[in-house]
């Protein structure tokens, strides 16, 4: 392609680093090699976690903070370092501000229901967004309903940016929690998030930030930022499944109570009273997932080792890319097309259904997500039944995208 | 024709074609080619809920045979229901009930009745074999 010409030199020697992922390497579709652009879905592992994770379960797999016996320290070491390094992954203040969860609706769920039972009366707000993901939008509903407070949604334009003016109106001193996604798991729009939580906290609004697609993108540091919350998944950073992170500023985790019962979130448990654990422990309850924060924290330094910097300088020329190259798509339409982008991008052709669309790009080897990715309210908005979304990572190649786009353009023609 | 005779006829034209596109292309085709149901017929009622490609469905007892026409806004599952009203349209209630669908299984298209994927398919699978047993009953009492 032409456009490889005009761009930069590429930010990362991408040959190099895809030898890092073995899925990569030996995953073929139909006898075709595996395209993979469903990052914003899951990303792939690279090898340094396959073998930490393999590490713990043939070397020191014991139950932390429980034992006294050698394994069960080692165990506790690694499962706390790896609390230190996803703290200091996003710069957080301290390391007990870090609580290993499930996932990002895991650590949503677990902020709606303990910071809403606690701070949500009748007749007050919830402010989301048009862009949420079902995850950041139903456990709001869920504890709006029992509290009988309201849900209000900040809209967006036809491009798929928030209304920041809007956002400005709606927020009033009903307000008692603004709740927005960093990134667009469906769009990619990048949200003004130090806007949004600059206005909130002048109104001492506190500010949640759904950071699963933001995460493996973009560096954040939460004590520039200032989040009151950050919620993300351990599996779209390279790292395990059933692993998460909320952090929370420690303030506020304190002025909350548990969101579950269990073993290690208490100090004394009498049938008469139990007195709750100090953080983070107070918020996990049962036996963690020791193996996933370990996995974690191994994806998180691979990452610090590649260099966040030039990571974010390769998806950004990559995303570029992409767009140009899907722009010469006959009868192509992006859904989403604001000015700060990542990670994903959503199209339609012609009037070609996405999953016929999808279909045929799978038969080709190539891995993309069709349908309402989660965001079935942005999908009426936009009055489709969904869309195609590509979403990139920096182990993705120029060639890879060059693939995409003749897959595209043989499947519309068969389809239209 | 039986409907196992119709299935085993549409595994053999299948098998003829090797690459994955070009069997694609005959499912298209056949997507594209026929306007399946009458458009008073595409109303909600006839509306298989629970599926993100929208299918809908409609049938008529004729001389104690069902007769099925259907519709979707994909074009592959449009596809996929042709073939499937060709196996089973014109069959009494009494063997459409009987069935066992194989043949897209066997042309190596199990994805389309996997309850996940939600394309409408199995859905319409099953109210057209909830129709067969309802006139089944019906013919029977």
């Amino acid at each position: 392609m032409d456009n490889v010409s005009t761009l930069a030199a590429p930010a990362l020697d991408v040959a190099r680093i895809r030898k890092d992922f073995p899925l990569l390497q030996q995953a073929t579709v139909y006898g075709l090699p595996l395209v993979y652009l469903d990052n914003g879905a899951t990303t792939q592992k690279p090898q340094v976690v396959l073998d930490t994770l393999e590490q713990y379960y043939t070397g020191y797999n014991s139950n932390v903070h429980r034992g006294v016996h050698h394994l069960s320290q080692k165990a506790t070491d690694a499962y706390e370092e790896a609390r230190k390094t996803a703290a200091g992954y996003i710069n957080a203040q301290y390391s007990h501000e870090v609580i290993f969860t499930k996932g990002t609706t895991d650590s949503i769920n677990l902020v709606a229901s303990s910071f809403g039972r606690t701070f949500l009366q009748g007749g007050d707000v919830v402010l989301i967004s048009t862009m949420e993901h079902h995850s950041h939008i139903v456990p709001w509903q869920m504890i709006c309903e029992e509290k009988g407070a309201e849900l209000k949604v900040i809209p967006i334009n036809e491009r798929g940016e928030l209304l920041m003016d809007e956002f400005s109106r709606l927020l009033d001193e009903r307000v008692k929690i603004v709740a927005v996604t960093y990134v667009s798991n469906t769009m990619g729009t990048i949200n003004p998030v130090k806007d949004i939580i600059t206005q909130a906290h002048a109104r001492n609004i506190p500010v949640l930030l759904d950071a699963a697609q933001a995460i493996q993108h973009i560096t954040i540091d939460v004590q520039e930022l200032q989040p009151d919350f950050l919620a993300f998944s351990g599996h779209k950073i390279y790292g395990p499944t059933g692993i998460g992170v909320l952090y929370g500023k420690e303030a506020w985790l304190n002025k909350m109570p548990p969101y579950q019962g269990g073993g290690d979130m208490i100090k004394t448990v009498t049938f008469a009273k139990t007195i709750y654990n100090e953080l983070p422990y107070k918020f996990e309850a049962g036996t963690p997932d020791v193996s996933g924060a370990i996995g974690l924290a191994a994806a998180l330094n691979y990452l610090q080792q590649v260099g966040l910097e030039k990571i974010q300088q390769y998806e950004e020329q990559l995303m570029e890319y992409a767009l140009q190259a899907l722009q010469q798509v006959p009868g192509i339409r992006f859904i989403g097309q604001a000015a700060h982008r990542s990670g994903a991008i959503s199209f339609l052709v012609d009037d070609i259904h996405p999953y016929d669309l999808g279909e045929l790009l799978d038969k080709q080897g190539i891995a993309v997500r069709t349908g309402h990715h989660c965001t079935e309210p942005l999908m009426d908005l936009f009055k489709i039944p969904g869309t195609v979304r590509a979403s990139l990572s920096f182990y993705n190649t120029f060639e890879e995208v060059d693939k995409l786009v003749a897959a595209v353009n043989r499947a519309a023609a068969m389809l239209r | 024709m039986t409907i196992n005779e119709k299935q085993d006829e549409l595994v053999a034209d299948f098998s003829m074609m090797e690459e994955w596109m070009d069997k694609y292309e005959y499912i298209i085709q056949l997507g594209k080619e026929l306007p399946l149901i009458a458009e008073q017929y595409k109303t909600d009622d006839n509306l298989i809920k629970g599926c993100q490609s929208r299918v809908w469905l409609h049938t008529e007892l004729k001389d104690g045979k069902l007769f099925f026409t259907g519709d979707s806004d994909a074009v592959i599952t449009k596809g996929l229901i042709s073939l499937m009203i060709s196996v089973l349209s014109g069959q009494t209630p009494k063997d459409i009930a009987a069935t066992e669908i194989y043949f897209i299984d066997a042309i190596g298209l199990r994805s389309h009745l996997s309850p996940t994927r939600s394309n409408g398919l199995l859905s319409m699978l099953k109210q057209m074999k909830l129709y067969a047993v309802a006139y089944k009953a019906k013919m029977e009492s």
